[in-house]
């Protein structure tokens, strides 16, 4: 058996076991035969989805893995921790059931993602040693017949290893061993080969004097965009996600990441976009190679413009959108639209700034504040219950005489979204102090039961 | 007082100074509230668009922003296309705009993170040139920065609106610092319309025109702004004579 899945495991089935004694065990028990070529297809698939989603620098890591460099890619995705749950939670749900860990190198992540105890992990810049410590020699990504040698001289972890003169060891055990452990704990370099299918639009340029110059490389990107976007336009194709890879001559990589809200092939909003990026490049020694590619690229139909003669056309915002996500990130970037919820915090949702527009709005026979506090801030009040306003409250340590009060507007829980809503109840009132200050303020529960809620009192937006 | 009645050697005179600093054709053009005790007030009519305006709330809602929202809100809903508003932490209530005359499909927002990704984002969006006008919360306005923005706002003809807002109370002296803004304004909640019966009635603004180049300066109660972006003119007050809101507040300050 090469492969056995989560269930099968429960079942005590482990790879490596003879078929016999597997149907032995479980009576019933579905066999796939093992197909190693159309697996590594599939890894390829699924290495290309990820390197036009997620980061610049992807590699399949056969058999069974995929490694990303995610310098650089991290914050337009929120974040590192963000950015591994979406990845999980997007192959979760088309069926792959994955572990993931990010680390200092490639051998670090790819021991804690196989070895580490979560299924989910982040290993904080220089903390990878102290990780990979207790994990197994098998971890180490070393040819079979190593860690059963090793195993017999004692060793069983890898923090067994770090410590140990490498001289008797390699006359032992090879060079492999002592090159797979430096690789793991950063001391010599490993390089990604990015994934690059055939199909993919590239421009590349390779420099006799390394460049560093930040005008030197603006030309260069000028060039490049000039390149591509004749290549693009002979397929009819416009770009998403583009790259710009920067081979430095110290054989590390910058990357340059720039995402579009809609295919584009205008070589002089690309090279702008790219240019805006150029500080976060850091050339270190010089640039030898500069890549760029298409890594997401769509069919682009060419519209006849609609032209009236009375109304000014409709601005194209996109170019605008796309400046701005890639300076704070694409899901900073967004309209509101309603939501059909009474609760004030579900009746809003984010969508794409370039989304057709909804028309709707909410219903407005109520008074909503402008300013809504990222949550409810507990009061101090004195009221009368079971439905009168407060006769004054007390919020960040400033009491206030209620003048004047709307209310109540009852809030029902939303019994179908949690067991526990099915009686919660909120009362909102409007007030308004002696200064004119007003504030929208609520009461958890109907002031009569106490199943409803714990009757303390909240303050939730403030009115203009 | 005597507005209208300008003389002709200082009209001649504004329109030498206006060529002198170069504002194009469209800087002139102008957004009027539609309140006439205080267009007439300001130079030109209205609120200049093409410049950079700041608005920030009086009291506590330097801090919270809220009035100072609304009117913002109110000024973008009256310009055409789309709204951009640039926040650092987003904590708008977008139900709140729509009552204020700003539908949901009319504003972008973005939330930049801080102040400096702020102040980039809403020069990166004045210079578009397809918005109807920009808005940011913004906590600091150095004077190099805000003239970047009016000159990217008389670029492009656009609107820009600084809503100026603080963590913290004592940080809103920075109000007083010199800006290339326009207009400088502060919005004030007063106790809201007295109805009849127990209740919340129309909101009430105490609007300060603190600064206003080439204009003069002016305090004036009004009703906020209603669902398409209009202040109101309160009822007790609409039949008295304009000059007399000015002297009333000062007599009452």
């Amino acid at each position: 058996m090469t492969a056995v899945d989560a269930t099968a495991q429960a079942l005590g089935l482990r790879v490596g076991m003879p078929v016999t004694k597997a149907q032995a065990l479980v009576p019933g028990l579905v066999i796939e035969p093992a197909d190693p070529k159309a697996d590594a297809e599939s890894l390829e698939r699924l290495a290309l989805w990820v390197l036009q989603r997620i980061a610049p620098i992807v590699a399949v890591d056969p058999p069974d893995g995929i490694v990303i460099d995610s310098t650089g890619a991290d914050h337009l995705h929120g974040g590192d921790a963000a950015m591994l749950d979406a990845l999980i939670g997007r192959l979760t749900l088309s069926g792959v059931s994955a572990r993931a860990a990010i680390a200092d190198t490639w051998g670090a992540a790819h021991a804690l993602a196989r070895y580490g105890s979560n299924p989910v992990l982040i290993a904080m810049p220089g903390a990878s040693i102290d990780m990979l410590a207790p994990l197994p020699l098998e971890a180490l990504r070393l040819s079979p017949a190593i860690p059963a040698g090793l195993r017999d001289l004692g060793f069983s972890r890898i923090g067994d290893l770090i410590g140990q003169p490498r001289a008797p060891l390699t006359l032992r055990f090879g060079p492999e061993l002592s090159r797979r452990l430096d690789q793991a704990l950063g001391n010599s370099a490993e390089p990604i080969e990015p994934l690059r299918p055939e199909d993919m639009i590239e421009a590349r340029r390779s420099f006799a004097e390394p460049i560093a110059a930040a005008e030197t490389i603006a030309r260069y990107i000028g060039k490049l965009v000039a390149t591509l976007c004749e290549a693009l336009e002979t397929r009819g194709l416009g770009v998403r996600r583009l790259d710009l890879l920067c081979h430095r001559i110290d054989s590390r990589v910058e990357t340059v990441r720039i995402g579009l809200a809609r295919p584009v092939r205008d070589p002089q909003r690309l090279t702008r976009l790219l240019c805006d990026k150029i500080e976060t490049i850091d050339p270190g020694l010089g640039i030898e190679i500069m890549t760029l590619t298409a890594t997401l690229a769509e069919p682009m139909t060419e519209r006849q413009a609609v032209s009236h003669l009375i109304e000014a056309p409709e601005p194209d915002l996109s170019g605008l959108i796309d400046t701005l996500a890639n300076r704070v990130g694409a899901r900073a970037i967004y309209r509101f639209a309603p939501v059909a919820s009474d609760v004030p915090e579900r009746s809003v949702c984010r969508i794409p700034a370039l989304a057709e527009e909804t028309g709707a709005g909410w219903p407005d026979h109520w008074p909503r504040p402008s300013r809504l506090l990222p949550r409810p801030e507990p009061i101090e009040t004195m009221a009368l219950l079971p439905d009168h306003p407060p006769n004054w409250i007390s919020w960040r340590g400033v009491r206030r005489r209620v003048r004047r009060a709307d209310g109540p507007e009852r809030v029902f829980g939303e019994w179908w979204k949690r067991d526990a809503e099915l009686v919660a109840v909120r009362d909102y009132f409007r007030i308004e102090d002696d200064a004119g200050e007003r504030f929208w303020i609520f009461r958890a529960g109907d002031g009569e039961d106490v199943a409803t809620g714990s009757h303390r009192w909240f303050l939730h937006g403030v009115f203009g | 007082m005597h507005e209208l009645a300008i003389s002709p050697a200082i009209a001649a005179l504004r329109v030498r100074i206006a060529q002198l600093e170069g504002d194009g054709a469209r800087a002139r053009e102008v957004l009027p509230f539609g309140v006439p005790s205080l267009d007439r007030k300001l130079p030109g009519g209205g609120l200049a668009l093409g410049c950079l305006h700041e608005v920030a709330g009086g009291g506590n809602g330097a801090v919270d922003g809220a009035a100072a929202a609304c009117f913002v809100a109110g000024i973008a809903a009256r310009t055409q296309g789309k709204v951009l508003w640039c926040v650092a932490q987003q904590d708008l209530f977008a139900p709140g705009l729509e009552q204020a005359g700003l539908p949901p499909d009319r504003v972008i927002h973005v939330e930049a993170g801080d102040d400096k990704s702020v102040l980039a984002c809403m020069e990166e969006g004045l210079r578009h040139g397809g918005l109807g006008a920009v808005v940011a919360d913004i906590a600091r306005l150095p004077m190099t920065a805000s003239r970047r923005l009016h000159l990217a706002a008389k670029e492009s003809g656009t609107i820009g609106l600084a809503l100026r807002r603080w963590r913290r109370q004592a940080e809103a002296s920075d109000f007083g610092q010199p800006t290339a803004a326009m207009t400088r304004w502060r919005i004030s909640v007063l106790p809201s319309r007295p109805l009849p019966v127990p209740g919340v009635g129309r909101a009430r603004w105490l609007i300060e025109l603190i600064r206003a180049r080439a204009g003069e300066s002016l305090d004036i109660e009004l009703e906020a702004c209603d669902g398409s972006g209009h202040l109101g003119l309160p009822a007790d007050m609409a039949d008295r004579p304009a000059a007399a809101e000015g002297r009333r507040h000062s007599a009452a300050s």
